[in-house]
């Protein structure tokens, strides 16, 4: 299988150049370059996926090693690792991958810079299956670094628009924040255990190499890279406004794939987490899960509130790393995967109709992606819609869905992790309340949009369903976020176990005197926690779904009246509990005042008089040099005097030279006279 | 009479009267005999250092060397004379003054 390995990165990368250089100029503006590509990927996925099942060994693993350079001692390797997760990975990112590039065909149509954004989509394609490939942190930084890169590029690809541009520079700098941890932490692995692979650094974490509290603090440093890629708080607030690209960006980045990335690197680097950094971890991941899910709730933007819902199912996945569950919130990672992507791609279908609905009424003032604006279009979408209802179903954890089972194996990790440790009893309580906000919010989302009446009635008029490239992925990726599709061979709705839990297993930790239980007994502890995580699960579900059918379908209350009654956490949600205002009054204007005050220093102070006057007495000093010492002493009395005293000598011996042969022969004669004499003496 | 220093002063009269005669002499020929009188003052001395100093063959020989290399000089000398009459007109060598500054 590794031999497989360097396709999918040299073809996205062969795509990304092409488009680059060549995209205007092919034909079709040069898109089924990227598509080809990322095709001839998802086919060797597909085949790795289907020869993993072959093979159906848990233990699975292939590994490739080499030095890239060395530096005296210093031997840095890299190399590449394919394992089950690795697998499972290179499939739902090459799958959520080629179904967005298939579905930008149509949705980018018209848009002047159409092959540059196919080769951005190429390029992150190769970056994230780097991530994925890798079997070393170096390389895993690189690829990171390098899916931060193209995010920024395709949320300001329409960077004509001020807010694009400042949601792509606001999540470069975000991101910016947690990976300088992440640096700290590779390095303080380096350095303990000087190498980067991830073999070489377990081996020296169970050997002892790094004190504990010490392991406590590089863990951390490690996971607040994965705080900013996978907008966990307090760094969330870039991926709302990443929604500001192109909505199948949206799907395969800020859903699926590269905020997925934060919950990999986790996942990968469990082994070496502390009981400690464990418990801040799944405290991160708990407070993500519920805060977004109050957000979300009230935000009437169709892409905010899915964006919203992927981070607090982002803190669903951290959570669960952090209690132990790991295997659980990798499994919710790719069913969230296919059911997020088929969210996001659904609202790209919806918006694409409302922005030509308006378009052809010439109402260019209205939001084509407020909800306030849409309502009543499942009879004029109804692929959309029931695709959409599908996935919003599976997200809600509704059983017979994939979401029940991720889902509801998080909440039994969360749920066996309070009853072994009652003082954490909190952790559960934001798994539920998230639940149930999640089916309340996803719920409205479908009513508000598909149910009722819009704002404009003609606006309903000119809704059309979208083309065949754009409703086919959300065909594909609807019937991804059934159960039986993690299940097999097995079919039972109301347990996870499937090909999936057989194949992902639990490692157990390498941090010494390990303290806490082994992976064994985790899997223990969520099988006994597993049913009545269940049965919450399951009423938390139907309560919130039927909460947002009183409200927003039957109307028995009014939405109105319910934010009045609650003014303040309706206010705070709203606002998005002024996260971002407080970091602009908190960090963002002292900044700027700081920058601008050694700014004034360094341009009135240290510019003018500190520079400019070293720039002033080199000038005096050199116009001293040069006129006094070297024109007037060196050139003119040392330089010309040479001259001049040869030409005095040179005129004044002129005359000894006669042309008579028997002068010169006389002069000879003087000469040996002469020197006769001093030998005499 | 028969010593080494009658010889010597011999060969150091012969030797001044031919540098005189190169030194003085207008006509180039003359000069070419000036040239002959202080070789063969060296020639007295070779000889008479291989009778009384010691030098025994050597001096002989080289006399003979001398007198074989006065030929040869003799020889380049003529033509060059021979080359300045064609060139000047004249056997003068004061108007051959053409590497004057």
């Amino acid at each position: 299988m590794i031999t497989y390995a360097p396709y999918f990165l040299l073809l996205p990368l062969a795509a990304f150049v092409i488009q680059i250089f060549f995209g205007k100029r092919l034909p079709r503006k040069g898109d089924w370059v990227s598509i080809s590509a990322v095709g001839i990927t998802l086919c060797l996925a597909i085949a790795m996926f289907v020869m993993m099942l072959f093979l159906y060994k848990p233990g699975m693993k292939e590994e490739l090693t080499w030095e890239w350079f060395n530096l005296g001692q210093l031997s840095v390797k890299i190399g590449v690792l394919i394992d089950n997760v690795t697998v499972i990975m290179l499939l739902v990112v090459s799958l959520v991958s080629g179904l967005v590039h298939l579905y930008s065909v149509g949705y980018m149509k018209d848009d002047p810079r159409y092959s540059r954004y196919f080769g951005y989509l190429s390029l992150f394609t190769f970056s994230m299956n780097g991530i994925v490939l890798s079997n070393n942190l170096l390389s895993i930084y690189m690829f990171w670094e390098l899916v931060g890169l193209s995010s920024y590029l395709l949320i300001g690809f329409w960077f004509e628009k001020d807010s694009a541009a400042d949601a792509s520079k606001k999540a470069f700098l975000v991101n910016r924040v947690g990976d300088i941890g992440m640096f700290i932490g590779i390095m303080l692995f380096f350095t303990a255990t000087g190498s980067f692979l991830f073999s070489d650094i377990f081996d020296g974490v169970a050997a002892g190499a790094l004190p504990l509290p010490v392991l406590t603090i590089a863990g951390l440093c490690l996971f607040a890279g994965a705080i900013g890629k996978s907008a966990q708080v307090p760094l969330h607030v870039w991926l709302p406004d990443a929604m500001e690209g192109p909505t199948p960006v949206s799907a395969l980045i800020h859903a699926a794939t590269m905020v997925a990335a934060g919950v990999y690197l986790t996942f990968r680097m469990f082994p070496l987490f502390t009981p400690v950094a464990l418990t801040i971890i799944a405290y991160v991941g708990g407070i993500t899960a519920i805060f977004a899910a109050v957000i979300a709730v009230t935000q009437n933007d169709i892409k905010r509130v899915l964006a919203y819902s992927t981070v607090s199912q982002l803190g669903y996945m951290i959570m669960a790393i952090g209690t132990g569950a790991y295997v659980a919130g990798f499994f919710h990672l790719t069913t969230h995967a296919a059911f997020k992507a088929a969210l996001f791609l659904c609202s790209g279908s919806v918006i694409h109709a409302m922005h030509h609905a308006y378009h052809k009424l010439g109402d260019h003032d209205s939001d084509p992606q407020d909800m306030r604006n849409m309502g009543g279009m499942k009879d004029r979408m109804k692929i959309t819609f029931m695709t959409m209802l599908i996935a919003t179903v599976a997200l809600s954890g509704v059983p017979f869905m994939s979401g029940f089972l991720s889902k509801d194996a998080i909440l039994a990790g969360t749920l066996s992790y309070a009853l072994h440790h009652p003082e954490h009893f909190l952790l559960p309580v934001f798994g539920f309340g998230a639940a149930l906000l999640t089916a309340f919010y996803m719920f409205r989302l479908i009513f508000m949009t598909f149910y009722g009446k819009p704002a404009k009635q003609e606006v309903l008029d000119n809704i059309h369903e979208s083309p065949a490239t754009m409703t086919i992925p959300l065909i594909v990726l609807a019937t991804l976020s059934i159960f039986i599709v993690y299940t097999l061979p097995y079919i039972n709705p109301f347990s996870d176990h499937g090909w999936f839990t057989d194949l992902i297993v639990a490692t157990n930790s390498v941090v010494p005197q390990y303290v806490n239980p082994s992976a064994h007994e985790i899997a223990e502890g969520i099988h006994h926690a597993h049913l009545p995580a269940m049965i919450i699960s399951v009423i938390v579900a139907f309560t919130g779904i039927a909460l947002a059918v009183i409200i927003y379908l039957k109307k028995k209350l009014s939405a109105e009246k319910l934010a009045k009654s609650l003014a303040l956490p309706y206010k705070l949600s709203f606002n998005k509990f002024f996260v971002d205002e407080i970091y602009s009054r908190l960090l963002i204007n002292p900044t700027i005042k700081l920058a601008k005050a050694i700014g004034f220093f360094d341009w009135e102070i240290y510019d003018k008089y500190f520079i400019n006057g070293f720039g002033r007495v080199t000038d005096r000093l050199s116009r001293f040099i040069g006129i006094n010492l070297d024109y007037d002493v060196l050139d003119q009395q040392i330089v010309d005097g040479v001259g001049k005293s040869t030409r005095f000598f040179g005129g004044t011996l002129k005359f000894i030279q006669t042309g008579k042969i028997q002068n010169y022969l006389v002069w000879v004669l003087g000469g040996i006279i002469i020197i006769f004499i001093i030998q005499a003496m | 009479m028969n010593d080494l220093n009658t010889y010597l002063t011999i060969g150091a009269i012969l030797f001044s009267l031919g540098l005189y005669g190169v030194i003085t002499r207008r006509n180039g020929v003359a000069v070419l005999m000036g040239v002959e009188l202080i070789l063969n003052s060296a020639n007295v001395n070779f000889i008479a250092f291989a009778r009384f100093g010691g030098m025994n063959l050597s001096g002989h020989i080289f006399a003979l060397f001398v007198i074989i290399m006065a030929a040869a000089e003799a020889a380049v000398a003529l033509a060059i004379i021979i080359n300045l009459y064609n060139k000047f007109g004249t056997l003068n060598v004061d108007d051959a003054r053409i590497l004057k500054q």
